[in-house]
């Protein structure tokens, strides 16, 4: 139980990060403790091979992205403290966790599942909508895609455990990531932040 | 054999191998010859019945076994594969002519096995999964190395996405109301987390910006493509769900908030059509209208059945196919799609101009083309159920009407020293014509269609029998 609540911890820490930093490098470090994270939680409701491919599939998606980014030369992204926004990300992230807090009880009490799972879960999600919500960047899309689908990926698992589902999910993980590396080799003229 | 082979992991196969081919005339002529022999073969063919050719017997079985779940097409999802292998036949052998059949042909074929697959899978909620992997594929299909991703692509990928956990979820719900079904509650919950799936899914007000953004950025070929997949395969789906759970079609609330919903889509579609400043964007509102006249047609399912849903589906797609296609030519011969840049270009492009005008007009339900009957016969429905809801969606076919009176003046408006020629390849003159042809022939015989279309409710248990 008490590494579940670390593993919610180490969500909202990688989430906080992932929203406030624009540099991607930070940014997809933020991505594999999350999915590292996510594992952990996903174990508590299947065994441990098949919550080990959630774990694999996001960190392929990381590697996926990152070698693009690495690739296209990119300079890591002009960080612009935090009077360009920075503490608003920030706060926005703290809200988004304190808010998927509350929500977690009830969510918990809905479907019979452990309070720090819902909350890690929520707070996935809550992040993910938050980076879809404020960007129109590729990069931050996907990633903000990929968050929201690592959420929801943790609840479902408590309550569906079918091999078909795990396969298809891991499939459109690593499409997303595929999806994102091809936007950016397409729009790498633009510097991705 | 298995019938999973042959109509699901055949086109995928072939779509995949065709991404090596370079030559765009074969990969066209190979995607377009596979989807019309898989059109011919599934209304020929039957399936889970012997069959002898010479010494050799087989029988197409209906099920495949997949990591414990299973793909089933029975002979009651025949018609419906003749008509989406059909359409994908005429998509891809167009193509070469727009030069898109590289990008078109292979993706296109791989969409399609996968959204097969989505009707096939079982437990059918599984499709969302399914249908989130073609939303995927889009990207490369319109997007080429060298354009950058717009607005448009970003928000259709963000909305699709978003329509996966809300339905994935509500089969959770589904197992529960299965099990109780005098669960109001959970009842409650699984009908608010499954509007809202449907609503990104079909792109409902507000989530419907990415069609018109999407239309103005790319292709409009390919973008026409990706518009009569996804709204086809989203209303199957969606129809899905009403025709398996009884709870869904005797809901008393059903039809009310379907009849406002597309009502709200026809008119929107429509009157946001008649003031744009793009073709292309045009284009995108006519598929908004469109989709919110297959949600009418689902209103009156209790008094009508499901025969009005099905109607729609062919001369939708010969409008939206030639429509995208003479768009497509225009664009390539044009600075933009925007009004200014396409004025006088039916002098020199009269025969792309004249096919996009058809187009549109079809999709308004002017008379004597392919459009008309269909949309006579729902309003005339809608009429007797309630007026305000028939009178919003004149209202919104007199908007895309509108629409079209103004890109006809913009096309005809030429400088008089401008001389009139017809510029447009052979190819694309002959599918022109073709496509013009079966809007008026099918706009004054609309019975042609009816030996497919009468087999095509069978697709669904309750609401087809």
């Amino acid at each position: 139980m008490l590494l579940n609540w670390l593993a919610g911890v180490l969500i909202l820490m990688a989430g906080i990060g992932l929203f406030v930093s624009r540099d991607w490098r930070w940014n997809l470090g933020a991505m594999a403790l999350q999915y590292l994270a996510a594992f952990w939680l996903v174990h508590a409701s299947w065994p441990l091979a098949a919550s080990a491919v959630k774990l694999i599939t996001g960190w392929m998606a990381c590697a996926a992205l990152g070698m693009t980014l690495a690739s296209a030369r990119t300079e890591p992204g002009k960080e612009h403290g935090w009077r360009d926004g920075g503490f608003f990300r920030l706060l926005a992230a703290v809200l988004a966790g304190l808010v998927a807090f509350i929500l977690a009880t009830r969510l918990s009490a809905w479907l019979g599942i452990a309070p720090p799972i819902a909350w890690g879960s929520l707070t996935l999600m809550a992040v993910g909508l938050l980076l879809i919500g404020i960007t129109t960047q590729p990069l931050r899309v996907i990633l903000g895609l990929l968050t929201l689908l690592a959420g929801f990926e943790i609840t479902y698992a408590a309550i569906e455990s079918s091999e078909l589902v795990t396969a298809a999910q891991s499939v459109i993980t690593l499409g997303l990531a595929l999806t994102g590396a091809y936007l950016l080799v397409a729009a790498k003229e633009e510097t991705p932040q | 054999m298995n019938a999973s082979t042959l109509w699901i992991f055949l086109p995928i196969l072939t779509g995949a191998l065709l991404l090596f081919l370079r030559n765009q005339r074969w990969v066209a002529f190979v995607a377009g010859g596979l989807s019309f022999l898989l059109a011919l073969t599934a209304w020929l063919l039957p399936i889970e019945t012997t069959l002898a050719l010479g010494s050799y017997a087989f029988k197409l079985s209906s099920t495949f076994e997949i990591l414990g779940r299973r793909l089933i097409l029975t002979t009651n999802e025949q018609p419906i594969l003749t008509l989406i292998y059909g359409a994908a036949a005429f998509w891809f052998i167009a193509s070469p002519s727009v030069d898109k059949a590289h990008r078109l042909a292979p993706l296109g074929l791989v969409q399609v096995g996968v959204l097969v697959a989505a009707l096939a899978v079982e437990p059918f909620l599984y499709a969302a999964l399914l249908i989130e992997v073609a939303v995927l594929l889009t990207t490369p299909l319109l997007l080429s190395g060298r354009d950058k991703p717009g607005r448009g692509l970003l928000r259709f990928i963000t909305f699709q996405t978003l329509a996966m956990p809300f339905i994935l979820f509500t089969g959770w719900l589904l197992r529960g109301i299965e099990a109780d079904p005098g669960a109001s509650a959970l009842i409650r919950q699984a009908a608010i987390l499954l509007a809202t799936g449907f609503v990104f899914l079909l792109a409902v007000f507000p989530f419907h910006t990415w069609i018109p953004l999407l239309s103005e950025e790319t292709s409009p070929y390919l973008t026409g493509f990706v518009l009569w997949v996804f709204p086809t395969s989203a209303l199957l789906f969606a129809t899905g769900f009403v025709d398996r759970y009884a709870w869904i079609r005797t809901a008393p609330q059903l039809p009310q908030i379907l009849s406002t919903v597309g009502a709200l889509m026809v008119a929107g579609g429509g009157l946001m059509a008649a003031f744009q400043n793009n073709l292309g964007r045009i284009m995108g509102y006519a598929v908004i209208l469109e989709t919110g006249f297959s949600l009418l047609t689902l209103s009156l399912l209790k008094t009508q059945g499901i025969d009005l849903f099905f109607l729609l589906f062919v001369p939708r797609l010969l409008a939206l196919a030639l429509w995208a296609l003479c768009l497509d030519i225009l664009r390539q011969n044009a600075a933009s799609l925007s009004l200014q840049d396409v004025r006088g270009l039916a002098r020199p492009w009269p025969f792309a101009s004249v096919g996009l005008i058809f187009a549109h007009l079809s999709m308004a339900g002017l008379p004597a083309l392919a459009g008309f009957p269909i949309r006579l016969a729902i309003l005339e429905d809608l009429a007797t159920v309630s007026l305000s809801v028939a009178a919003w969606a004149f209202i919104g076919s007199v908007g895309l009407l509108a629409a079209a009176v103004r890109t006809i003046a913009i096309l005809v408006a030429a400088p008089a020293e401008l001389a009139w020629e017809a510029r447009e390849s052979w190819p694309q003159r002959l599918f022109i014509i073709l496509g013009g042809l079966a809007l008026f022939g099918l706009g004054a015989f609309p019975q042609w269609v009816l030996p497919l279309l009468n087999r095509l409710p069978a697709i669904f248990e309750h609401l087809g029998g």
